[in-house]
């Protein structure tokens, strides 16, 4: 369909420096939109906990207060969203996907990963593009504690790819031989999600 | 199941329709017409003349039954990019990018069945206007209501039409409320939805209730809390939200 032009449009065009961050067919937003399937969930951090599980040698499990003392980073990323906005320089503080697969002993078949939340949600991933500082498990925005709209109390932050990949309310991650299509994975959303390529359907 | 490519294609504006002041309907003849689930949205690309594209994304406003056509009702944005140029510069004539149709949860056609509890706030009630129309083209029986949050009489989109499915239709009802300015001798609701409004509305359906929440975000949240609070299950909870953004 190359060659359309929409009459009489000319956009809005930001500085260079900004455009060259927004991927391909995204707009800039300042706020923070919320996107999410059904209710919000709300778990007391007294019952909240993060395991790392499936194709490990012993599944580990962390209770908040045990999470709350592993390593922490703070991440400046820009996250876009398959309904179009793109954030830039959004903060975040949170443990390092490679520091809590330095508690289990992965099994190499394990190339694949299923991350699981409160209220059923699931999304898929490649294991290679979790690690090396690539994800991390965020509890802080802009250094306040994430709130439950936005994916609180900590929710998975992957920002090179599409941000339905970051799953709010995440309780765990799950280790798969076999790349497995996820929630919206499995409703017509691309199986990979790579903003810059456009993967936003299935089939793109 | 099998996802279709969805692939760009030039449908031509065969009407644009104001439904408010600050709401239009586009119809769309499309040359690749593919049958919808109610609840879908298309994306809809812009192109200026040196190759800028920009993107958005807009619910459906026709039924499936409406073959080879599409109806988009889009909120005009005022700081917005893509909904004032659909709004001031798009006319009959002018040929428009979209493709989908796209999103497979926030959905529902007559096989799911009932009973159906719509909710909306603003420009969220497109979506559950595909539904209803979709209902009403199957002539299904299932149970439907629908809650209606709007700032101002005039903010109403689809009235006429909601109140003539419910005029001739005792499975459906249609209800309103207003949040600043209700229109002349309104008796009716006049707050934002609470947990009170929700349980009259939702009273002879009960726990069986299928509901699709669509509006802001604040709606939206408050509406599937108190829902949860009803101990409703959370799988019967679907939601669509928009932000201030959307544009």
């Amino acid at each position: 369909m190359a060659g359309l032009i929409s009459r009489g449009f000319l956009g809005r065009r930001r500085p260079a420096e900004v455009e060259n961050r927004l991927p391909p067919g995204q707009y800039l937003v300042t706020d923070f939109p919320v996107l999410s399937a059904g209710p919000t969930p709300h778990i007391p951090l007294e019952r909240w906990s993060f395991t790392v599980e499936g194709m490990v040698r012993s599944p580990v499990t962390w209770t908040w207060e045990e999470f709350q003392k592993l390593p922490t980073q703070t991440f400046t990323v820009d996250i876009s969203c398959v309904t179009k906005w793109t954030k830039l320089d959004t903060k975040w503080l949170g443990v390092s996907v490679d520091t809590l697969l330095e508690a289990v002993q992965l099994d190499p078949a394990g190339r694949y990963v299923m991350a699981y939340s409160d209220g059923g949600y699931t999304t898929n991933l490649p294991l290679d593009e979790m690690v090396n500082g690539q994800a991390f498990v965020a509890y802080q925005f802009d250094d306040k504690p994430l709130e439950p709209v936005h994916g609180g109390p900590a929710r998975l932050v992957v920002p090179h790819l599409y941000f339905w990949k970051s799953a709010k309310w995440i309780r765990g991650l799950r280790f798969m031989e076999r790349n497995q299509p996820g929630f919206w994975e499995s409703l017509g959303y691309h199986i990979h999600g790579d903003p810059w390529k456009e993967e936003r359907y299935s089939g793109d | 199941m099998v996802q279709p490519v969805l692939e760009w294609q030039a449908g031509t504006v065969t009407a644009i329709r104001p439904e408010t002041q600050q709401t239009k309907s586009f119809t769309l003849a499309l040359p690749k017409w593919m049958v919808h689930r109610p609840g879908q949205h298309y994306d809809v690309r812009l192109s200026a003349p040196d190759g800028y594209q920009t993107e958005r994304s807009y619910s459906i406003a026709s039924p499936p039954e409406r073959v080879g056509e599409l109806e988009l009702t889009v909120e005009r944005i005022p700081d917005g990019e893509v909904s004032p140029y659909l709004h001031d510069v798009l006319v009959p004539g002018d040929q428009l990018e979209v493709r989908g149709p796209i999103g497979g949860y926030f959905v529902w056609d007559v096989s799911l069945g009932g009973p159906l509890l719509l909710i909306a706030g603003g420009s969220g009630v497109v979506p559950l206007m595909a539904m209803l129309r979709h209902r009403a083209a199957q002539h299904s029986t299932v149970p439907a209501r629908i809650l209606y949050s709007s700032r101002t009489g005039g903010d109403v989109i689809y009235r006429e039409e909601l109140d003539g499915l419910a005029a001739g239709d005792r499975a459906f009802e249609a209800f309103y409320t207003f949040t600043r300015q209700p229109p002349a001798g309104w008796t009716g609701y006049r707050r934002r939805i609470d947990a009170g409004m929700l349980a009259e509305v939702i009273k002879p359906f009960g726990q069986r209730a299928r509901v699709y929440v669509c509006g802001p975000t604040l709606l939206v949240e408050a509406v599937a809390n108190a829902l949860v609070e009803m101990e409703l299950p959370t799988a019967q909870i679907r939601t669509e939200r928009f932000g201030p953004t959307g544009a």
